[in-house]
């Protein structure tokens, strides 16, 4: 019942249960990226494992191909996402951070000296982290299902 | 709000490009509305900049503090700074003006090339990262920066190589990228080995520490970066990639990558000049050795080749070859005013390049368009069937290879004497250049367009093109009868910039 | 003598530049630009050791010195950059594959 190119039943279960644990721990990275090492690249680099590890361990046709249009829908909202929040500072300069040191969204102020990370703080940086998690984690699940579904005559890059 | 022209000149292609995919699904043409939009309010924010370098000085921006002119809060430089004085100016604006000239040149060129409606949405996007990543280089004052859009430039331009999906495209990307990777690692070392020994990475502030005194590994790192900017120039003996991929990329685009070589010679004179201080001793003359090596290997070259975009693409790197010679001599001989003489007519010798190798890539995109033939055995007796085209291409070679009325032989004619000044022997090989690129153009003219009447399909040229094509030809006109105004307002504030390095010094610290 | 980051940065690059240089399968060029990029990066890392230092982590740091993060920074960028060379390399390589048949570079047909 097995097919040649389709991993054992062993792998398949532990792909699927692996999902949960890898997925839980890249939104960490992504989110505590003010305070911890990691941030959007690198979260967004090990959510996309998980789309690796799925076409690795099931057959080409079992996965959907039409996840690449979504998967580049989302990538070009992280990207504009990540470029309005650049532009919103505006009123002082280009890239500022409007929303530290005061007591909006994500403001609230640092404490001096050392101390246990406070999520709130940051201001648009934790809002950047998740823009550019979103799109790395789209970009190169996109990279990895082109590259797999390749057909001379149909292949683009972005 | 004009205060962010800087920032907002590299954001808005930036922004752009991301909204391109997205706005190319409801339709073609607010798609195409959209591009050349965004590109006609960078161009504005770009005059705009130069005028009021040209009146005020040295403009910097700090991206991201509280004011746009908070650079130095504690004596030092923090943020990502942008630096821009005449000459970032005016070369930003010879970015930004051709490639608004190629977008609108592609807007019917690519509906002949290509009826996919995402492929072209990618190629936009492409487009516009590569004009951002250009901008951002020239206005750059941090080597690391410096470091980024190099990368951003190099990548989008492999991808927009292997446009045309056949089998050598592919390869001559796939060697672009191997050259472009390898360069800007080499640039990474250097900026490492900069930062151990200063602990900065601005450089304005790394200027000011070298000035003190300068030391062996100063010198490595000097190396390091001048070898990996010049992989991306592109002179003679680092010539093969270029030949390749100007074989393999629309016309329009070949366009927009000879001014990214010239963005690369205005970084590496940047970094020669104010960074490191070396006028007037060896560096001027490897470059000068370059650049005459360029010219020659690329004129002789040309005359072999079958392929006329491939015969153009040597001219082109003969071209960049008296660039370099030009900003060489204003190197080695930078205490003397010849060598004055010599900067200016580099500089100048820029601006003539880019808009005269740009009409005359446009001409072949033109043929291609009408004719789907590239190969010169094929062509013949075009000028019975279109009388402007044939022209344009006087108007083109006679620009070239540096003619009267035109203006290559303004710019020239000051790389000439004043070249002669420092060694008649190098003035000896410029002439000789000029006048087999003559050869070579007039070779191309009777084969393409004279001859008996070309009997195969022709397809009409639409107006759009034939226009950007007569104004760009209406400039060359222009700044080869006027000379005095590009160059009293234009090149000598510039070359006072590069020389002045006080003023950029002055102006972060 | 010089410390031992230093030593294998420059086996690394060195490596590196000989494979690229050398060797004619597509795929063993785009590893060897990979090592170099890993080279460059811990040379670069490298450079920000302090004597003693601890990592430049601000949530629930002890009070000593700590390593200088800048180059962290720029390392992270290069990582970024050198994913996406190394990605649309591969892209390249595979499309070269399915044209010719081949990774061997003197098979494709490259142009002088």
């Amino acid at each position: 019942m097995k097919r040649d190119n389709e991993a054992s039943g062993i792998v398949k279960n532990v792909a699927c249960i692996l999902a949960i644990p890898i997925t839980v721990f890249g939104l960490y990275v992504i989110l505590h990226g003010h305070l911890t090492p990691g941030g959007g690249f690198v979260g967004g680099a090990v959510m996309a494992t998980l789309i690796a590890l799925f076409l690795v361990s099931f057959r080409k046709d079992m996965i959907k191909g039409g996840m690449k249009k979504s998967f580049s829908l989302s990538e070009t909202l992280g990207l504009l996402a990540f470029i309005s929040l650049a532009f919103l500072g505006i009123s002082a300069t280009f890239f500022h951070n409007f929303l530290a040191n005061t007591d909006l969204f994500f403001g609230t102020i640092v404490p001096f000296g050392s101390n246990p990370g406070y999520l709130g703080t940051g201001g648009t940086a934790p809002l950047m982290n998740i823009a550019i998690g979103l799109e790395v984690f789209s970009g190169l699940s996109l990279i990895v299902l082109l590259m797999a579904y390749y057909k001379p005559g149909g292949e683009g890059n972005d | 709000m004009m205060e962010h022209a800087p920032a907002l000149a590299i954001a808005i292609p930036l922004f752009a490009a991301f909204a391109v995919s997205l706005i190319g699904k409801i339709g073609k043409r607010i798609r195409n509305m959209w591009v050349i939009l965004s590109l006609i309010l960078t161009e504005l924010l770009v005059i705009y900049l130069n005028y009021e370098i040209l009146t005020n000085g040295i403009h910097t921006y700090a991206l991201g503090a509280a004011l746009p002119s908070l650079i130095s809060p504690g004596g030092f430089p923090v943020r990502i700074i942008l630096e821009i004085d005449a000459v970032n100016a005016l070369v930003s604006f010879i970015v930004i003006s051709i490639t608004l000239a190629a977008v609108v040149y592609c807007w019917r060129f690519m509906q002949a090339i290509s009826k996919d409606r995402e492929h072209i949405d990618r190629f936009y996007s492409l487009l516009l990262l590569f004009t951002a990543g250009m901008i951002g280089m020239s206005f750059t004052g941090d080597f690391f920066t410096l470091f980024v859009f190099l990368e951003l430039t190099s990548v989008s331009s492999a991808a927009l190589v292997s446009f045309f999906r056949d089998g050598e495209s592919f390869e001559a990307a796939f060697k672009y990228m191997i050259i472009s990777a390898i360069g800007a690692l080499f640039l990474l070392l250097g900026i490492g080995i900069l930062y151990s020994q200063y602990g900065l990475l601005n450089m304005a502030a790394i200027a000011k520490e070298i000035m003190l005194h300068m030391s062996f590994l100063d010198k490595v790192s000097l190396s390091l970066i001048v070898s990996a900017i010049l992989l991306k120039i592109g002179p003679v003996p680092l010539h093969m990639w270029k030949v390749d991929i100007y074989q393999k990329l629309p016309a329009p685009l070949v366009a927009v990558c000879i001014t990214s070589s010239l963005v690369g010679i205005y970084v590496l004179s940047r970094i020669l000049f104010s960074v490191f201080f070396v006028m007037g001793s060896l560096s001027g003359w490897i470059i000068i050795i370059l650049g005459v090596l360029s010219i020659f290997v690329g004129v002789t070259m040309s005359l072999l080749q079958k392929n006329l975009k491939r015969m153009m693409a040597y001219a082109a790197i003969a071209e960049i070859g008296y660039v370099m010679l030009g900003i060489g001599t204003g190197l080695a001989a930078a205490s003397k005013d010849f060598g004055f003489i010599a900067l200016s007519g580099g500089i100048l010798h820029t601006l003539n390049d880019a808009l005269n190798m740009g009409l005359l890539f446009l001409i072949t995109g033109a043929i291609f368009y009408a004719t789907k033939k590239t190969d010169i055995r094929d062509l013949g007796g075009l000028a019975h069937r279109s009388a402007s085209l044939s022209a344009l291409f006087i108007i083109g070679m006679l620009a070239v290879s540096g003619l009267p009325p035109f203006n290559g032989f303004v710019s020239k004619l000051m790389i000439y004497e004043s070249v002669f000044c420092l060694n008649p022997l190098l003035a000896v090989v410029g002439i000789l250049g000029s006048i087999l690129m003559l050869a070579i153009f007039a070779k191309v003219f009777v084969s393409v367009f004279l001859g008996t009447p070309y009997r195969r399909k022709f397809k009409k040229m639409p107006a759009s093109m034939m226009a950007v094509m007569w104004i760009i030809a209406l400039f060359i006109l222009f700044l080869g009868m006027f000379p005095e105004m590009a160059i009293n307002n234009l090149v000598t504030p510039a070359a006072d910039a590069l020389i002045n390095h006080e003023a950029y010094m002055g102006g972060v610290i | 003598m010089i410390s031992l980051p230093f030593i294998a940065v420059i086996i690394l690059v060195s490596m590196a530049l000989f494979a690229i240089i050398f060797k004619r399968n597509l795929i063993k060029i785009v590893m060897a630009v990979h090592i170099m990029g890993s080279g460059v990066n811990l040379f670069l890392i490298s450079l920000g050791y302090t004597e003693g230092g601890i990592a430049p982590i601000f949530t629930n740091a002890p009070g000593m010195q700590m390593v200088l993060p800048t180059p962290q920074a720029l390392v992270l960028t290069s990582i970024v950059i050198n994913i996406a060379v190394v990605a649309l390399m591969l892209s390249f390589a595979i499309a070269i594959y399915a044209r010719y048949g081949t990774f061997d570079t003197t098979k494709v047909r490259l142009k002088g």
